[in-house]
């Protein structure tokens, strides 16, 4: 590749930090971005490289520190701030509007209009088509995004970043959802864009696509930056040492208890997606007391699907539970915690805390039942559970009574599994409970699990993370497309296996009359 | 105005901190310094039979101030109450006139208990139409709840075909005396109505502080959806906040009726706004989750002894609505930047330890 000499540095970041509240995202970076190349950002979930690319953005603004673009001094107070300097941005959590259609999408908020200020549809749909076109989507440009399969949306965002002309163009996680064939293309775009002396910051923890496609490296951790080098003279050593730390990853060995009967098994569940199609389609599984389950599977593959099915958050959801070999008949979700079963979502802050509550009642607010007696809460008896959740958890936090939105993100994780456990659970749903938490808490969270393993309780978790999903499940499950399309005993699994079964289910889509994205 | 204790603010000498314990006792202050000011400008403002007067035109607004409160923490509103007092002070009316016409030749007459529970029961029974529009129909509360404000009005003036039920006195034959009670009575010196508005203002704030239920109304409020996934049946909850706002709200129907000895179809209008203003100067956010049942009723004092204390320094009723909307715009001004303080405050914190 190009990278040979070196390249000319069109953005620099000095002494950047972001503070939210409850976490310091980044402290004190350094980055530098270079002209007609592609820059490597890659760290663990939570080691703040989505908040660092939001700075660049004009998303977020930093805290303390300084953003030089070509020498100058620059502050965004808006992302169209950022756009109208050439900074443009493919986001990992989708930004489509999903009620218009592509083209639309594309061209939002630079509406091609004519001279009277009434949109032009048809050079815009013809521009869109064009852009689409070199991404090989097979989507049309006046198709409606929501009819569209995440991966082809993930494709609409890319494009629309593409279509900005930007001098520098960020992509996270361009291919969390993209199938292999997706990705071949992705990359040809790339190396286009990069003849053309476009700057591209790709972010990504799929070590083998770095390592392809990028120039230069900078590693983040703990909202850290740890390392930054030319990509030639690195390695995957070089790069997991960097992102993990002298210590490896922690993740509690297993003790090698034998896991017991049956406690959970789903029958044919089934969740229509309300584009047509299957969210989740005839998964059956079963799960053995004191057992972990991982499932595996890309972004979109079905699996928070399937534990909202088997939480009962989906009435129009078909199939059957079983705990302990009696049939859950009941279909709403309070029936069913007060069964057995709990869950922990993925998205903390949408589903998991009240933010504005405190700990303790966040804590309580699952299993208020227990400390009341006729109605009244019994404030010892409330305070003696909190009490002990915070040290059984080690949930760092000086007074209870403190607002949930004060801690760090490991510690209201730390809340949210507290809460489950608070209602006394059989079985343990986990929906990606490492995302978004630094290494001690992971470490913490990991250890957790192995003992409620050890105390009998059956665990299912859901991952996108190969190497937590291997370390700790005693058996794997891969979801692809809402199908299960892989199972696997602890010893039996290998990377590869995982990775082939995750993509299993991306036949033909059975929704979508074209099948480019094969 | 939250039920977080003062210590989870970590005490510094910083200005910081002392304004913001100023603007969280913001309400508190803006009281006192009504009634200082009333005291000197007005004359006869702090005699015994003024506060009394005073305190029971506060009480009706602060019985819907506070069913307001648990709706508004809920994250919704309710438009219908002032309706509901019109058409709950209707139905007291008719009863104690006219009774029930069973068509068969007989007509039951009620005692007074008996109509005050039927009113409070009717006054419930719309709260759970506004309920049952919100949770199973899916309305936006303010639209549900403004159907129900046009509707109860309406079926109030359908009710006498819009003229007043005069002299509720009733007839000791029928059992139907004692009406007046409610509005006129005292017990041990101070009105019916005050003992009534401590016993329900008691209940309520229990119920926030230490019930499951109080809880829910708050979880429900900061983020319904982890509500739902933590097993609270929210639909129950919102039908709860408003029964009970429509409860309250046949208790000041009741309450005025009675100490009018009349019903008018029309009264209680705009009841509701008062409500709001009042909720919301006690520190309730309208975006849910925070809130008082202790600050909503200092806010109704605030809003009460405003109005009645510029009646009595004879400013016109045109400059007291300025006032008053002047003062509503302020406290949530005052709100907003406490909250903004007290977010820097924690954010400076941390990024000094972290």
């Amino acid at each position: 590749m190009s990278a040979a000499r070196e390249r000319e540095i069109i953005l620099k970041l000095e002494d950047v930090s972001k503070v939210y509240s409850g976490t310091v995202a980044v402290k004190r970076a350094n980055f530098e971005v270079r002209k007609g190349s592609v820059n490597v950002l890659v760290g663990e979930n939570g080691a703040g490289k989505s908040t660092l690319m939001k700075i660049i953005a004009g998303v977020e603004r930093p805290t303390a520190g300084r953003i030089l673009l070509e020498g100058e001094e620059v502050s965004f107070s808006s992302s169209g701030d950022a756009v109208n300097r050439g900074i443009g941005m493919v986001f990992q959590e989708l930004n489509l509007f999903g009620n218009m259609s592509v083209a639309e999408n594309i061209f939002a908020t630079r509406e091609i209009t004519n001279r009277f200020g009434k949109i032009d549809r048809k050079e815009q749909e013809n521009r869109a088509a064009e852009l689409l076109e070199r991404l090989q989507a097979g989507i049309r440009p006046d198709m409606l995004v929501e009819d569209l399969r995440i991966g082809q949306q993930q494709l609409v965002e890319i494009a629309k970043a593409v279509s900005l002309d930007a001098r520098i163009l960020i992509m996270d996680e361009p291919t969390s959802a993209l199938s292999a064939a997706e990705v071949e293309i992705l990359f040809k775009v790339i190396a286009d864009l990069k003849a053309r002396g476009v700057a591209i910051v790709y972010i990504s923890h799929r070590l083998e696509e770095l390592i392809r496609i990028g120039d230069y490296i900078t590693v983040l951790r703990d909202g850290r930056i740890t390392g930054q080098e030319e990509m030639k003279n690195v390695d995957t050593q070089w790069i997991v040492r960097q992102m993990i730390g002298s210590d490896a990853k922690d993740f509690a060995k297993a003790d090698g208890h034998l896991p017991g009967e049956e406690i959970f098994r789903a029958e044919e569940i089934c969740l229509p997606r309300a584009t047509g199609g299957l969210a989740v389609d005839h998964v059956s599984l079963s799960l053995r007391a004191g057992e972990i389950l991982g499932i595996y599977g890309l972004m979109g593959a079905g699996r928070s699907e399937l534990f909202d099915c088997i939480m009962g958050r989906h009435g129009h959801s078909t199939g059957a539970i079983f705990i302990g070999g009696i049939k859950v008949k009941e279909r709403d979700t309070t029936r069913r915690i007060r069964r057995g079963l709990a869950l922990i979502p993925e998205d903390r802050q949408r589903e998991g805390l009240v933010s504005i509550l405190s700990v303790a009642s966040n804590l309580t607010l699952a299993s208020l039942s227990r400390f009341a007696r006729l109605y009244h809460i019994h404030g010892a008896d409330e305070r003696q559970a909190v009490t002990q959740m915070v040290r059984e958890l080690a949930i760092k936090v000086a007074d209870p009574a403190q607002e949930v939105s004060s801690l760090s993100g490991g510690n209201q994780q730390k809340v949210v599994i507290g809460k489950a456990l608070l209602t006394e659970p059989k079985v343990l749903l986990m929906d990606e409970p490492s995302r978004g938490i630094d290494v001690g808490a992971k470490a913490d969270v990991f250890r957790t699990m192995r003992k409620l393993s050890r105390d009998g309780l059956g665990i299912l978790f859901a991952t996108s993370d190969l190497d937590e999903v291997m370390a700790l499940s005693d058996r794997i499950a891969v979801m692809s497309n809402g199908k299960l399309t892989g199972m696997f005993d602890r010893a039996e699994a290998t990377e590869a296996a995982l990775v082939a079964a995750s993509a299993l289910g991306h036949g033909p889509a059975p929704h979508t009359e074209n099948t480019a994205h094969d | 105005m939250t039920d977080i204790p003062a210590k989870a603010v970590t005490p510094s000498a910083s200005s910081g901190s002392v304004l913001l314990t100023l603007m969280k006792l913001r309400t508190f202050i803006a009281l006192i310094a009504v009634l200082i000011f009333f005291s000197i400008a007005a004359p006869n403002f702090l005699s015994t039979a003024n506060l009394i007067l005073m305190s029971k035109h506060v009480a009706l607004n602060a019985f819907l101030a506070m069913g307001m409160t648990f709706v508004i923490i809920t994250g919704g509103i309710d438009l219908s109450v002032g309706s509901i007092v019109g058409l709950c002070g209707m139905v007291a009316g008719y009863l104690v006139l006219n009774g029930i016409d069973l068509q068969i030749g007989y007509t039951i007459y009620f005692n007074v208990l008996e109509i005050a529970l039927i009113t409070l029961a009717v006054g419930i029974l719309i709260g759970a139409v506004n309920g049952l529009l919100i949770t199973r129909l899916n309305v936006a509360p303010f639209i549900a709840t403004l159907g129900v404000l046009y509707v109860a009005r309406g079926l109030a003036l359908l009710s006498s075909d819009g003229r007043t039920f005069p002299n509720l006195v009733g007839k000791p034959e029928l059992g139907t005396t004692g009406f007046g009670f409610l509005g006129a009575g005292r017990l041990l010196g101070l009105p019916v109505a005050i003992w009534i508005l401590i016993v329900v203002a008691l209940g309520a704030a229990y119920l926030a502080k230490y019930t499951p239920l109080g809880r829910h109304i708050f979880a429900v409020g900061g983020n319904e959806r982890a509500s739902r996934i933590s097993g609270v049946r929210v639909n129950m909850v919102k039908m709860f906040v408003y029964m009970f706002s429509g409860f309250c709200a046949a208790i000041v129907g009741l309450i005025i009726s009675s100490e009018l000895m009349a019903s008018h179809p029309a009264t209680g209008e705009s009841f509701e706004l008062n409500a709001i203003a009042a909720a919301v100067l006690g520190g309730t956010s309208m975006s849910g989750g925070r809130g008082t049942i202790g600050g909503t009723i200092v806010g109704a004092f605030v809003i009460g002894i405003l109005s009645d204390g510029l009646v009595m320094m004879g400013v016109s009723s045109f400059w007291q609505m300025v006032i008053k909307g002047l003062v509503i715009i302020v406290a949530v001004v005052v709100d907003q930047a406490q909250r903004r303080l007290q977010s820097r405050v924690t954010l400076m914190q941390m990024a000094k330890a972290g």
